[in-house]
This record gives structure tokens, sequence and C-alpha cells, in this order.
């Protein structure tokens, strides 16, 4: 089965349906695709959202997604996978992330999917600065990002 | 060998990278975040809570106790909130 694995970081938008199509074209054997977008959101736990600017660290920021994009290939089986995680700064509303995972049957994309994602949180080397009416600061992590991911790690 | 700063550690050292050559003494990312934080108050900041800085040699995420002999390129920033 050949499971093609893009990753891009980019300051562009993304076009859902073109990234999709990408995948799936020319294609018969795919069943199911999923595509999860985190997008900018204005109301956070204590203050409005104004903008939220994503930093990176160019070069791993790609490998440790390609790396998670790779185990989920190894653990699902799998058509193809695309993510996306824009940089730059962001309007509520905005694109930040997308995921988009194929295969035979729903469960391996949705599964994958949400792998991919929950290890992106966690692991992959961005960071969210926030501004707000009361000022501007780095995000703090959540556990619950941490426990999320660790859910997947194999007993 | 070279430095990478990340988000709030970046803004408190005050740059994004640097070329360090830290004694031979120091071996490991827990030791080099100690000698970092005696250069000055600047780095003194960035790492006040050592145990909450992440770290990664070559691009790939270590523990502070990883050795950082032949290391070509070594990274600290908070965790990440990326998504």
């Amino acid at each position: 089965m050949t499971c093609p694995v893009t990753v891009r970081i980019q300051e562009d938008d993304f076009d859902i349906a073109r990234e999709i199509s990408v995948l799936t074209n020319s294609r018969t054997d795919i069943g199911a695709v999923v595509t999860f977008s985190g997008i900018c959101r204005a109301d956070d736990d204590s203050a409005k959202v104004a903008a939220l600017t994503l930093e990176h660290y160019p070069g791993m920021a790609e490998e440790e997604i390609r790396r998670h994009a790779d185990e989920a290939v190894s653990r699902w089986p799998l058509n193809g996978i695309t993510v996306i995680h824009r940089v730059g700064r962001f309007m509520p509303g905005q694109n930040i992330v997308l995921v988009v995972t194929a295969s035979q049957h729903r469960q391996a994309a949705f599964q994958a999917a949400e792998f991919l994602m929950d290890y992106l949180k966690t692991s992959a080397p961005f960071w969210k600065k926030e501004e707000s009416a009361t000022g501007t600061g780095w995000v703090e992590a959540h556990a619950r990002d941490d426990a999320a991911a660790a859910r997947w790690t194999k007993s | 060998m070279k430095v990478k700063y990340f988000a709030w550690v970046r803004e408190r050292v005050g740059k994004a990278e640097e070329t360090i050559e830290p004694p031979a003494s120091v071996r490991t990312v827990e030791e080099l975040i100690a000698w970092l934080s005696g250069q000055n108050e600047a780095y003194a900041h960035a790492f006040e809570k050592p145990k909450v800085i992440r770290a990664a040699i070559d691009r790939a995420h270590v523990k502070q106790d990883a050795a950082i002999a032949g290391a070509q390129e070594i990274a600290f920033f908070p965790p990440m909130t990326g998504g």
C-alpha cells in the first residue's frame, strides 16, 4: 500500500478541498478521508484573544511531524497523510493547522488524525503568543494535552 | 557548538542563536543550562526554572541528562503549544 506523506510549514492559508483532492485524485482504493482544522479562537480561558503569533523551530518542526506521520503509517492502514501548519500572526477565525488522513475504512483515518494532532500539540516545536486587551503573553502548555498524547503510547 | 533559543527563552536570553564554547567539564544538557545560567542575568532569568526547559540536540528532543558531546546544534525552548 502506498501512503504519500506531505508535511508543510507555511505562512499562507490552505484550501481543505484542494488538499483532499490531492490525496484522493486518481485513486479508487480510498474509502475514508478525515480532516482536522485548528482555528484561531477568540475566547480563551481568560481574556478575549485579539491575535495569535505562531513561532516554530525551522527544520525540527517538519522533521518532528514527519516522524509521527511515519509512525502513524506503521500503526494504521493509511493511504495518505497531509499535515500543514501555518506560522505567523493570526486573527480569530483564521486557519492554523490542517491534518488530512486517508484510508480504506474510517476507523484508521479517524484514529490516525487524532494521534497526529495529539503529538503535534505536545512534541512539534511550535509556540503560540497571545495578544489580548490585557496584554501579550506566551500560551502555557496544558497537562490535558500531555495526557491526550500519552494514551497513544504502546504498553 | 551552535545554540538556538525559542519563544520566551529567546526573548529572555535576548538572541535567537549564538555559538558557544563551554568548558570540557560541561558534559550534559543539564550542566550546559547551569553553565549558561552563570553567564549573566539574562541567561539566569531564562533558565530560572531549569526543569521547565525543553531541549533538542541536532533537531531531536532529548532529556536533560543527555550528553552534549558531538552536538552540532542544541536548542532550548519552553513546552510546546502548537496545533
